[in-house]
């Protein structure tokens, strides 16, 4: 099947295939509800707001979805994509593994935990999902290249997905992220610009640029709608690998906090849609202290997210002013969960207590998530009695300097039994 | 004093399409008053009810995001470069 991309036609003018977005039938401001049709806009022409996709679902069996790929458009009905979705080249995400992580449990005197590992995706992190509907969006919205701001996982997911699919991609990062994450991102080939600044630099030059390079798709600037529908499939697959039904508690990172606000926007709509029963469950949020802006803003008791210049070493997380910050404390607030931040050292020692007890080498994000639970647990706010999932949301090769000259080997040792008993390894 | 003021598409309906224009003002209020009487109305997308900056509206004078400078009384120097965002991304990672 050829992929070929809409002509030269602008995004403004390119006209739209029936059933392009699926089920969506709308945008709609999350600030003054607002509709507009669907189409290459991510602002409230009224108030500037957020714009979210607005569906019109059909009814949808278990049994339906269980019998689609082995990947997130299982879900396609429930995200903006077409029918036909899976027969253009993608990087086809999902469906990672939720591991049953009893070590890690009994470290830490909880019940029963999974962790949701998505650093089994295409390029080991959850960006895979989000990126895989933002360049079906793009292809249907007929843009010529995938575009981003990144602080490294979105950089490998676009660079990835664009090549897969043979067109350009334009990825900026600050230039200072992790040697890991410029290589992994290069190597697909794109346009990979480094930038002389922190993320939030990165991100007001990209959401510029976008203003002026029209046949360009920012994935999480200018089709933001649509893509950040793609983290709603992390909510639908714990629910389905738990055996359709919800877990009473998730701990999830917080960069954008657009991950947490979507995994609550699937839950409520796999219970609107009678897939899953409904039940209470507590959602909460994990920042490193070093860039916490949400968790201040609800230990502060506010409603508004004043923004932060970001100084931790979870760069994947050091988002100074996060975008759904609101959204975020809205969605705590109404499940009964909590903010919470961990220092830089709780970061490290989050990371190898997952590796150590449950074999999975998170990136920063994880190690980030792995100690607020353990502050979460210590500090009572989390039920240790209660079914908890946590998100390890990238793999720890991404981010190897955070751990850097804390592990190695244990001893150096010439070559023979005897010098291998004398350092003491027997 | 006289700026440039970047203006982001949504709001280019105003400035007929351009999407960078000139002001006065020495504060960051008196740009958008001067940016109001060249282009009725763009001042009150900007702004709430309440006089504040909108929630989901970035706006840079210079490098700096004015929510860390003086928000509408950062200064604006002669030549400055105003720019206006919408709030959008964030979604690094």
């Amino acid at each position: 099947m050829t992929t070929t991309y809409a002509d030269s036609t602008t995004p403004g003018t390119h006209t739209i295939r029936p059933g392009a977005f699926g089920n969506a039938t709308e945008l709609r401001c999350r600030e003054c509800g607002a509709t507009s049709p669907l189409g290459a806009h991510y602002a409230c022409f009224e108030c500037f707001g957020p714009l979210e996709v607005g569906y019109d679902f059909p009814q949808v069996t278990r049994e339906q979805i269980a019998a689609g790929p082995h990947n997130i458009w299982r879900y396609r009905e429930l995200l903006p994509v077409p029918a036909d979705v899976a027969s253009f080249p993608n990087t086809e995400p999902g469906l990672t593994r939720l591991v049953r992580a009893d070590r890690l449990a009994a470290d830490l005197d909880l019940a029963r935990l999974w962790v949701k590992d998505d650093s089994g995706n295409p390029t080991h992190s959850f960006k895979d999902r989000v990126v895989a509907v933002a360049l079906t969006a793009a292809r249907e919205l007929g843009f010529q290249v995938l575009a981003c701001p990144s602080t490294g996982n979105l950089a490998n997911a676009v660079a990835a997905a664009a090549a897969r699919a043979g067109i350009r991609s334009v990825v900026m990062v600050p230039h200072n992220l992790e040697q890991q994450k410029i290589l992994t991102t290069a190597v697909y080939g794109g346009t990979l610009v480094a930038v002389e600044g922190n993320y939030d630099d990165v991100n007001r030059l990209a959401s510029e640029i976008a203003g002026e390079e029209e046949t360009w798709a920012f994935v999480n600037v200018n089709v933001r709608p649509y893509y950040a529908e793609g983290s709603k499939t992390l909510g639908y697959e714990i629910a389905e690998q738990l055996g359709w039904r919800l877990p009473e508690q998730i701990v999830v990172p917080i960069a954008s906090g657009a991950q947490l606000v979507k995994i609550d926007k699937g839950i409520r709509e796999l219970v609107e849609l009678g897939l899953v029963e409904d039940a209470p469950y507590r959602i909460y949020g994990a920042q490193a202290t070093g860039c916490s802006p949400v968790s201040a803003a609800f230990h502060a008791g506010n409603d508004v997210v004043a923004p932060v210049k970001p100084d931790t070493l979870a760069k994947s997380l050091a988002i100074g002013n996060p975008a759904d910050g609101p959204y975020v404390l809205d969605v705590v607030r109404r499940t009964g969960g909590s903010v919470e931040d961990v220092s830089d050292e709780e970061v490290v020692d989050g990371i190898a207590r997952l590796a150590r007890t449950e074999g999975i080498f998170g990136e920063t994000a994880g190690g980030v998530t792995v100690a607020t639970l353990a502050k979460l647990v210590r500090s009572g706010k989390l039920d240790p009695a209660a079914e908890t999932v946590i998100i390890n949301s990238g793999d720890g090769l991404k981010t190897l300097d955070a751990i850097a000259g804390r592990v190695g080997p244990k001893a150096t040792i010439r070559p023979t039994y005897e010098a291998f008993t004398e350092a003491g390894l027997a | 004093m006289s700026v440039k003021v970047r203006i982001p598409t949504i709001l280019r309906t105003y400035t007929d399409g351009s999407s960078e224009v000139k002001a006065d003002g020495g504060t960051l209020a008196e740009v958008l008053a001067s940016l109001d009487a060249n282009y009725p109305g763009i001042r009150a997308r900007l702004l709430d009810d309440s006089g504040k900056l909108r929630r989901f509206v970035n706006v840079y004078v210079g490098e700096e995001d004015v929510r860390f400078a003086g928000g509408l009384d950062t200064p604006t120097p002669e030549g400055t470069q105003v720019s206006v965002i919408p709030a959008v991304a964030g979604g690094a990672r």
